[in-house]
């Protein structure tokens, strides 16, 4: 990387300047180009022993103009931050499609691309620079959810294993230019603690820091991620890692997501993100919510103070990223609540005691 | 007391250097005792839980990751956060890798010197928990103030400087000693640590204090009357010096002010050290106390020994039919009339049950069970009732029904328990009501309100049809609509404008209840109905202009726009085609293949399986509904009460336009029949195909051979007997699980016949290799779209089918007027074997693709507008 890299000190004073905006959904946009087996396959992989069809990561190496292009349609829709094409990259969801060995190189080559895109808009508008998050997925396993009716002290991925998958993934991500490390669609949160401990020992191994983005999934209007923790008892459990921004994203629309949005931001001493589904899916499986109805709520949270940084998951559009940015822009942000060294622990429930 | 408000009690019987019991669980791997154990410690106040496997003889590594697994699985028990206790590293942080909220570490120190002690601190921080820091260094355990308050200081500067570590996360345990030893060393040691409590926390600012409790009383041991009292006066002083919290048992403290004077006096004196004489003074009184102090563990019958209206408001919350005819035949006696023990005793209880479910305390499957019970005793009572002549009084009388056409009831007996919990009278005419004695009986009863039901999409018509007889013939009741295929858009698109009185559509059974409740009060009725019709003016005017930017194409445009097809890829002819009849499935071998998610959305515990099981909120009560329903599904397929029945057929086919030619033989000269099929008329994003299941077939004239399946499989063959035994012993409960297991089961008789077509019968598929989980998310080659669902929404193709297979005549299973299935745990459909082919919604179709249909069909373009209205686009 030619440039220098951005501390979690110089994210945090351009969060206290202004609302930053997220990009949008990756899969609805590939989902558009109807690509094929042929299509996912490219030349490269052309005679791989399984289907690859709907491995959207491998698109990075096998399309990369394809995904590159949707980076830059977001960007010019007014993104900030682009999330890298890696979703499901590690080795552990790789091994789907036999492709633990391809890990490394999707997350590299994921985070190249949204670099690219990145620095050719950025040098536009060099004055408003645009920042690639480094995507680490929640993988396609729980560490603390048997899958296994009648085993559950059963484990199907353990802790150890998911360090060592996400390790590799941060290391290949910072590689390609990631300016920062998010964990999303954090439905486990044992998951996301291997997820954090990995990123931290990188940075030791590394030898420098990058901001960290953590942002879990309410699951549904029982207030909870699917292993069961409530918002705060969520925060409180990955409080450790210290992370710039703290969020919420994916599986509810912005109507029901509220709720756990203010929570959140009542609770955290980090920034808040948010990055909502296109409401629920329809009886078609798509995502129908509008633009217009979407960004009319999100500036509303804006206005009332829970938020710093806000995009779209899945069913969101550059035309969503669009008016959501119009709608926030000049908005202030929200200021993150000042250090009070509350004891504070978690089982599912958050555990807050006053004195 | 105030003090003890603030202070943090930590379960200590969770641990096995701790208790014997729990120990010998361990060891004996009875680990769901074990859990029992954790339990009761949170259901008795417990805060936080202490876990501790220290033990020689036990793998304890293993057996703390065994235990924590398990905990995890808990919602009621890993609520609370957990304190994870060992004196070996190694346990500590497997430990910490099985938990997902933020812990505690109990314990630390720096007895091997500052560079273990400092690696620990940053490994604990890495896992995000809190630590318990033990006084304790190189040189020993603090006994004095001054070691206890010189290690704490050192070591807090050490973890706030050097690692970085938040003070809110220090937990110091400054050893608590035992007193009243009879070594004059040790008479000091309570005031030792309460006086060391004092300084800590001056000195190290949002540091905690933490302690184990019982250490304090040890040479009391067997007199627990005297232990509690030293605890309770011990954790008196040191909270007021600052203690935050202790590992105690919490069900077994004295309160402080409770503790007879004496005995207070006396343990004060030997705690804060004040006389010399005071250990002695102890022992003296010490035998008067003596005695089992200890709180009996809660017995599972203690409920028994209550008062007879305490104990059915006990058995009808929880559900338990035990006891319930011997408990109304007490309260009858005692009652002035037997009626008064419905009006009394027992709806105070469904008051108690219809609170809790209100507040979402009890589930669907709990109310149904405490329904189980308040019928048991009204039938009971029943015979006295009569005997004296008097009527019951309910709060209002309901008309329930399944319109028309259609065999669907699960949910609408569901929503009738329901109301009946709630004091209303309903009258339940069953399935497959016409519409004129559904009013009959609405006129005859004098009901209050009409409620009705349906599944399949020809209901939602009867239900308009239903609506506008009721207004021809000068009905003024409440409409109410409910069931899978209803929606509110529909009803107050479709059904609420043939109807002036108020139409109401009820999305679930629990919401039933208000929704009845506000109709049956003349006060809120007519305010309520204006609420509900300006609710649907404004969901109508939403309607109007909800989706404009999809445009209707023409069939013409939809068809030049169809799937284009790889007929390379085409399936092979099958290995064995021609009809094939399995007579008597065996049904054991489908409980592998069920789909639980939606067994558990009939009972209204939304959630996805086996996710569900672990559910915060509804987790134990899925699990509890998961073991009923295997124990039925035992008895129904055990005693063979239930029956399974499969034919299908695989057959040369080809497409023609939309149309899909199934021929006689493989000369293909003979048309057998046509499958008419509809197409996709709007138009799509990103111009993907407008598809119609033709498309999938190779067409006619392309030279190529192919073919097409069909099937019709049922396991409801003795389903409504024994559903009905079971409604005629008062238990709705198990005559609704009858017929949603059977449900289940047909749907996997579906899958798994499926399979064996793709695999062997057809055989295009013969190395298929997926997990239940794969097939239920279809992850295989082919599909098997049914009539009346959205690929082929048209029911009367149902009647092509059951001629093509001889279904009547093979398996029994028949078709209703509106073309549902009986039984009604039925599955039929088509199998289309293309790679490419796949489930699509035909959605909205226009004028010139009806016309089209009817001419296909022979059919007037009016009879083909009553069967298609559900697609008709207005």
């Amino acid at each position: 990387m030619s440039k220098a890299r951005l501390t979690p000190e110089q994210l945090r004073a351009v969060l206290a300047q202004r609302i930053l905006i997220l990009d949008g959904a990756m899969g609805t946009m590939i989902q558009a180009h109807q690509l094929q087996e042929a299509d996912y396959r490219g030349s490269e992989f052309a005679n791989w022993p399984c289907d690859v069809k709907g491995n959207n990561d491998l698109l990075v190496l096998s399309q990369p103009d394809i995904i590159c292009a949707i980076h830059r349609q977001y960007l010019l829709a007014g993104a900030d931050i682009v999330e890298t094409n890696s979703f499901n990259a590690t080795t552990i969801a790789m091994a789907d499609y036999q492709m633990e060995a391809l890990s490394a190189r999707i997350n590299r080559e994921a985070a190249r691309l949204a670099r690219q895109a990145c620095d050719e808009i950025t040098q536009q508008t060099p004055k408003r620079p645009r920042y690639v998050a480094g995507v680490l997925g929640p993988t396609n396993r729980t560490a603390s959810i048997s899958p296994d009716v009648n085993d559950p002290g059963y484990r199907n991925v353990t802790f150890d294993e998911l360090v060592t998958a996400y390790k590799e993934s941060t290391h290949a991500l910072i590689e390609g230019g990631a300016d920062i490390i998010m964990l999303e669609t954090i439905f486990d949160t044992l998951n996301a603690k291997a997820a954090a401990f990995a990123v931290l020992e990188v940075f030791d191994e590394l030898g420098f820091e990058l901001p960290v983005m953590i942002s879990g999934t309410i699951t549904d209007a029982s207030g909870r991620t699917l292993s069961g923790q409530t918002t705060e008892a969520f925060y409180h459990s990955l409080a450790h890692v210290k992370p710039v921004c703290f969020g919420l994203n994916c599986a509810l629309g912005p109507d029901l997501l509220r709720p756990y949005v203010e929570a959140l931001s009542t609770v955290s001493e980090a920034f808040v993100s948010v990055h909502p589904n296109a409401g629920l899916p329809n009886e078609f499986g798509e995502y129908d919510l509008g633009a217009e109805e979407m960004a009319a709520e999100i500036a509303d949270w804006a206005r009332q103070g829970f938020v710093n940084i806000v995009g779209g998951c899945c069913g969101t559009t550059p035309e969503h990223i669009r008016t959501i940015a119009e709608a926030v822009a000049g908005v202030s942000p929200r200021q993150p609540k000042p250090v009070s060294h509350q004891f504070n622990l978690a089982g599912l429930e958050a555990f807050s005691p006053e004195w | 007391m105030q003090q003890q408000a603030r202070f943090i009690n930590i379960g200590e019987r969770t641990n096995v250097t701790g208790s014997a019991r729990f120990k010998k669980l361990i060891l004996n791997g009875d680990y769901e005792t074990a859990l029992d154990v954790a339990r009761q410690q949170v259901e008795n106040g417990a805060q936080i839980i202490d876990i501790n496997m220290d033990e020689a003889m036990l793998d304890s590594k293993a057996a703390m990751v065994r235990y924590l697994s398990l905990l995890a699985g808990e919602p009621d028990i890993c609520r609370v956060p957990i304190m994870v206790d060992s004196s070996k590293w190694d346990i500590i942080e497997a430990a910490l890798k099985c938990i997902q909220g933020k812990a505690i570490v109990n314990s630390i120190s720096l007895k091997e010197g500052e560079a273990p002690f400092l690696e620990q601190a940053r490994r604990i921080r890495r896992y995000g928990a809190a630590a318990v820091v033990m006084a304790f260094d190189e040189v020993g355990q603090a006994d004095t103030k001054a070691r206890k308050v010189e290690i704490c200081q050192r070591a807090y500067r050490l973890l706030v400087d050097t690692v970085g570590f938040p003070p809110e996360d220090i937990i110091f345990d400054p050893n608590i000693f035992a007193v009243a030893t009879g070594i004059e060393e040790h008479n000091n040691y309570a005031v030792d640590f309460i006086e060391a409590c004092r300084d800590i926390k001056q000195l190290c600012p949002y540091a905690k204090i933490s302690g184990g409790v019982s250490n304090i009383s040890f040479s009391f041991r067997g007199n627990d009357p005297v232990r509690e009292a030293m605890h309770s006066v011990f954790l008196y002083h040191a909270i007021a010096a600052g203690m935050d919290m202790g590992i105690v048992n919490a069900g077994q403290l004295a309160v402080y002010d409770d503790i007879p004077d004496l005995l207070r006096e006396r343990v004060e004196d030997v705690i804060l050290n004040r006389r010399e004489d005071a250990t002695e003074r102890l022992l003296e009184i010490a035998p008067e106390f003596k005695g089992d102090g200890s709180v009996a563990e809660k017995q599972d019958d203690a409920w028994r020994s209550l008062p007879v209206t305490k104990r059915l408001e006990h058995a009808l919350v929880k559900g338990i039919t035990d006891f319930i005819e011997q408990d109304t035949e007490e309260a009858r006696q005692q009652a002035d009339k037997p009626l008064h023990v419905i009006e009394g005793p027992l709806m105070d209880g469904m008051n108690v049950v219809g609170d809790l479910f209100g507040e979402g305390k009890m589930f669907l499957p709990q109310v149904v069970k405490s329904a189980r019970v308040m019928k048991k005793a009204v039938a009971y009572l029943q015979p006295y009732i009569e005997a004296e002549k008097s009527g019951g009084r309910a709060q209002g009388k309901i008309l329930l029904a399944t319109v028309k056409g259609d065999v669907h009831d699960i949910g609408k007996n569901i929503v009738g328990v329901v109301l009946q919990c709630n004091n209303f009278e309903v009258i339940d005419l069953g399935v497959m009501v016409p519409c004129a004695k559904l009013l009959q009986v609405a006129k005859d009863e004098n009901v209050d309100v009409i409620g009705l039901s349906g599944l399949i999409t020809p209901s939602l018509d009867e239900m308009v049809h239903v609506a506008k007889e009721m207004t021809r013939l000068g009905f003024e009741l409440p409409l109410l609509i409910g069931g899978a295929t209803t929606s509110k858009v529909h009803t107050a698109v479709k059904i609420e404008p043939h109807y002036e009185h108020g139409v109401v559509y009820v999305p679930n059974a629990s919401r039933s209840v208000s929704v009845v409740q506000s109709l049956i009060s003349d006060s809120s009725k007519a305010d309520y109905l204006a609420r509900i019709q300006q609710e649907y003016v404004t969901v109508r005017e939403q309607h109007q202009r909800s989706r404009p930017g999809q445009t209707m194409l023409s069939l013409a445009q939809a068809r030049a726009n169809k799937v284009q097809l790889d007929l390379s890829k085409v399936a092979p002819a099958p290995k064995q085609p021609g009809v094939h009849l399995w007579a008597d499935v065996d049904l054991q071998q489908l409980r592998d293949y069920i789909d639980w998610t939606p067994f558990f959305m009939t009972w209204q515990l939304s959630g996805k399986y086996p996710a569900i099981l672990n559910h915060p909120e509804v987790g134990i009560e899925a699990r509890k509904l998961l073991a009923d329903a295997n124990a039925m599904l035992d008895q129904m397929i055990g005693t063979k009460r239930i029956q399974g029945k499969a034919v299908f057929g695989l057959f040369p086919a080809n497409s023609d336009g939309d149309d899909i030619i199934v021929y006689t033989d493989e000369s293909r000269n003979t048309e057998r029949c046509r499958l008419h099929q509809l197409r996709q008329q709007l138009q799509l994003r990103n111009n993907i195909a407008n598809s119609c299941l033709s498309d999938f077939i190779a067409p006619v004239g392309s030279g190529v051979a192919d073919y097409i399946g069909a099937f019709a499989v049922s396991t409801g063959f003795g389903a409504d007997e024994f559903a009905a035994e079971f409604a005629a012993a008062h238990d709705d409960y198990n005559s609704i699980l009858v017929k949603a297991l059977a449900d289940r089961l047909a749907e996997a008789l579906a899958e798994y016949l499926h399979l064996k077509v793709r695999r062997e019968y057809w055989g295009y598929a013969a190395d298929e290799q997926l997990e239940n989980e794969q097939l239920i998310r279809e992850l295989y080659q082919g599909i098997r779209p049914a009539p009346g669902y959205p690929a082929c929404p048209e029911h009367t193709e149902k009647g092509t089918l059951w001629q093509l297979l001889d279904v009547e005549a093979k398996t029994g299973m028949q078709l209703t007027e509106s073309y549902a299935m009986w039984p009604g745990a039925a599955v039929s459909g088509w199998y289309l074997a293309h790679p490419d082919s796949k489930y699509f919604a035909v959605s909205k179709i226009g004028r010139d693709q009806l016309a089209d249909y009817a001419s296909r069909k022979g059919w007037s373009e009016q009879e083909a507008e009553t069967w298609l209205a559900p697609n008709l686009n207005d």
